[in-house]
């Protein structure tokens, strides 16, 4: 016993003592290795992260060197490709915003209704059917996506808005719009469903209608879960690349105007890297300061959705 | 004061073209403003409680969960404006059957439920009627509290704004009114506004018997009201409901034979999905006529 409790500096005094000491040792050897095995794991993760905070940070840095910020974050026009150059990132953060703004009026509406269908009206059997199928549609690649609204969003917009462009902002919001809608609806359907049964019971027994219910009881108990789904799909609708590089077209306006050719922060990234930009220009390392600013964009927002989702946590129980 | 007399007495007008108003035409003069004042019915033989105005009735009733019978042909009449105590060790189908007297059971899916269940002499089963008047009438309190994750004031004010209320100063009387009625008025007055889960679990409570009379019911549905609290809180509760037997018919579900003992007029004993017994609880827990319901009180099972 006495071994058990103080291992290294108690002397065997019997064979078994001795084999409790040994396997005692050879078990926290065992549990040390794990212990550093998995955070290792974990470590991987973060050193990635802060890689390419580093990377995305000192590649930008030169950047700015021959670019003011001003000027970056001030100029009407992105031309880094051709002369004159210019630089002013606000028709891209346009763009980005354009597909991140039409494509949420399409997925909140339609996303938080058949959320608050499924998860308070549709009887199980619909549910076992729109569940499924709502998580094909979220596995279909998005480059798949971006090849529906060229050959075929596209054609029929431009048969409805003889003025629009080929390649447009609405043509992406759509598919956009249709992408992110399984994300909003799976995330909402589970903070709904998630409201205690016995809330629903209380305000039954006042006499209230399934609507009131639905409206006055679940949907609010659930409010700041269903914003944050709102806020993921947004900013996941902001990285979206594949999509918006087939669907939007690849010219940097500033405009509003929804039938308009565009181009998002993350079409640009990838029309650089996949050019013939030599490496070390200005104009490549463009790429790295656009990267920057989006990726504080969808951390700001993430940082918010996380936020509005610890919050909810103390709302019931 | 007048305002909230006349929301109190439910004018057919009020209640919507319904069932219901049949019912309502009976109804007597208890109001929040004008308790009336009964008679001293611990003393009250089951004779004298069977010629009583019966509020609610039930006959025959059976119920299934899917093809699980979980009553057996129970009749039960329960006396207008006194308590009636649901006793039974668990799984008896004393919850099942307080939940069939304002149709909460519908919310189940496979629930099936035969027999007729009257109140003021209408069947609450027909299929005209309005459940939702049905529950307005008919309020009631859980075993846990489920406050909603809103302010005081917006609990109270829950059940009368689904009715349609809307103006303020009705509401602020109705406010007023019910958590005085629940004895939480001066623990919560200066923060009606604060959110309601802030409260103890007591008060939670106090604050959901404060919510279900805010809809004028004439019967109050108790399940287990004290069962999670703590001595001191339970002793608040049952007071309570001394209080409100003055005005309201109630039914209560406990597994505490001494609060059986202590807040009803009448006791019936559950076993297995069956009414064992029914009768005056100070009949009932002297001199049981049942074997079962004697083991019961004196602590032999369940």
């Amino acid at each position: 016993m006495v071994s058990i409790a103080q291992p290294q500096s108690a002397e065997p005094q019997s064979a078994c003592s001795v084999r409790l000491v040994t396997s005692g040792a050879r078990r926290k050897v065992f549990e040390k290795l794990m212990h550093g095995l998995l955070m290792f794991c974990a470590v991987v993760s973060v050193i990635t992260t802060v890689g390419i905070v580093l990377v995305l940070l000192s590649q930008a840095l030169p950047f700015f060197g021959e670019v003011s910020l001003v000027e970056f974050f001030m100029g009407t026009e992105w031309t880094p490709l051709f002369k004159p150059q210019h630089f002013g990132i606000l028709p891209l953060i346009c763009g980005t915003m354009m597909v991140a703004a039409g494509s949420a009026a399409i997925a909140i509406p339609f996303g938080l209704g058949t959320a608050i269908y499924l998860s308070e009206y549709a009887k199980p059997v619909v549910r076992d059917v729109v569940k499924p199928a709502l998580e094909i549609l979220a596995g279909i690649p998005s480059v798949v996506f971006g090849y529906v609204a060229v050959v075929f969003i596209s054609p029929l917009i431009k048969d409805w808005f003889p003025s629009a462009a080929y390649f447009n902002a609405a043509n992406a919001c759509l598919v956009v719009g249709i992408m992110i809608l399984p994300m909003i609806v799976s995330l909402s359907e589970e903070v709904l469903r998630s409201v205690p049964r016995s809330l629903r019971e209380a305000a039954y027994a006042l006499g209230a209608t399934k609507l009131d219910v639905t409206c006055g009881v679940v949907v609010p108990a659930a409010l700041s879960g269903i914003v944050a789904s709102f806020l993921l799909a947004i900013s996941r609708a902001i990285g979206e690349t594949m999509a918006v590089t087939l669907a939007a077209g690849a010219t940097a306006h500033l405009t509003l105007n929804f039938f308009d050719s565009i181009q998002t922060m993350t079409a640009y990234i990838v029309e650089v890297s996949s050019g013939d930009i030599p490496t070390g220009s200005v104009e490549h390392s463009t790429i790295f300061a656009v990267g920057l600013t989006l990726f504080v964009m969808t951390l700001l927002i993430n940082i918010l959705a996380q936020w509005i989702l610890s919050r909810m946590r103390e709302e019931y129980e | 004061m007048v305002k909230l007399k006349k929301l109190s007495e439910p004018t057919p007008e009020t209640l919507g073209p319904l069932v219901m108003s049949e019912m309502t035409s009976e109804r007597p003069t208890t109001s929040l403003a004008a308790p009336v004042v009964g008679t001293d019915r611990s003393s009250l033989s089951a004779d004298e409680m069977r010629n009583l105005r019966q509020k609610v009735s039930a006959q025959g009733v059976d119920f299934f969960y899917g093809s699980n019978q979980a009553l057996h042909n129970v009749s039960l009449d329960m006396p207008e404006n006194l308590v009636t105590a649901l006793i039974g060790p668990s799984g008896c189908g004393k919850s099942t059957f307080l939940r069939c007297l304002n149709r909460m059971n519908d919310m189940i899916d496979d629930t099936i439920v035969r027999g007729d269940i009257l109140l003021d002499g209408v069947d609450i089963y027909k299929s005209r009627t309005d459940v939702v008047e049905l529950r307005k009438r008919v309020g009631m309190v859980f075993q846990k509290s489920n406050p909603f994750p809103k302010s005081i004031y917006d609990n109270i004010a829950y059940g009368p704004r689904v009715a349609g209320v809307k103006q303020r100063g009705v509401l602020d009387e109705i406010v007023e009114k019910c958590l005085e009625q629940a004895a939480l008025w001066d623990e919560v007055k200066d923060r009606l506004n604060d959110s309601a889960l802030q409260l103890s679990g007591g008060q939670q409570q106090r604050l959901c018997i404060a919510r279900a009379l805010a809809t004028f019911p004439d019967v109050l549905l108790m399940d287990e009201p004290a069962s999670a609290l703590d001595p001191k809180s339970t002793a608040r509760i049952e007071d309570l409901i001394f209080e409100l037997k003055n005005s309201y018919t109630i039914v209560i579900v406990t597994h505490n034979m001494q609060q059986a003992a202590r807040v009803s007029d009448q006791t019936a004993f559950f076993y297995e999905g069956s009414l064992i017994e029914v009768g005056a609880t100070t009949e009932l827990f002297t001199r049981p006529t049942q074997q079962q319901t004697e083991e019961y009180i004196t602590g032999r099972f369940g």
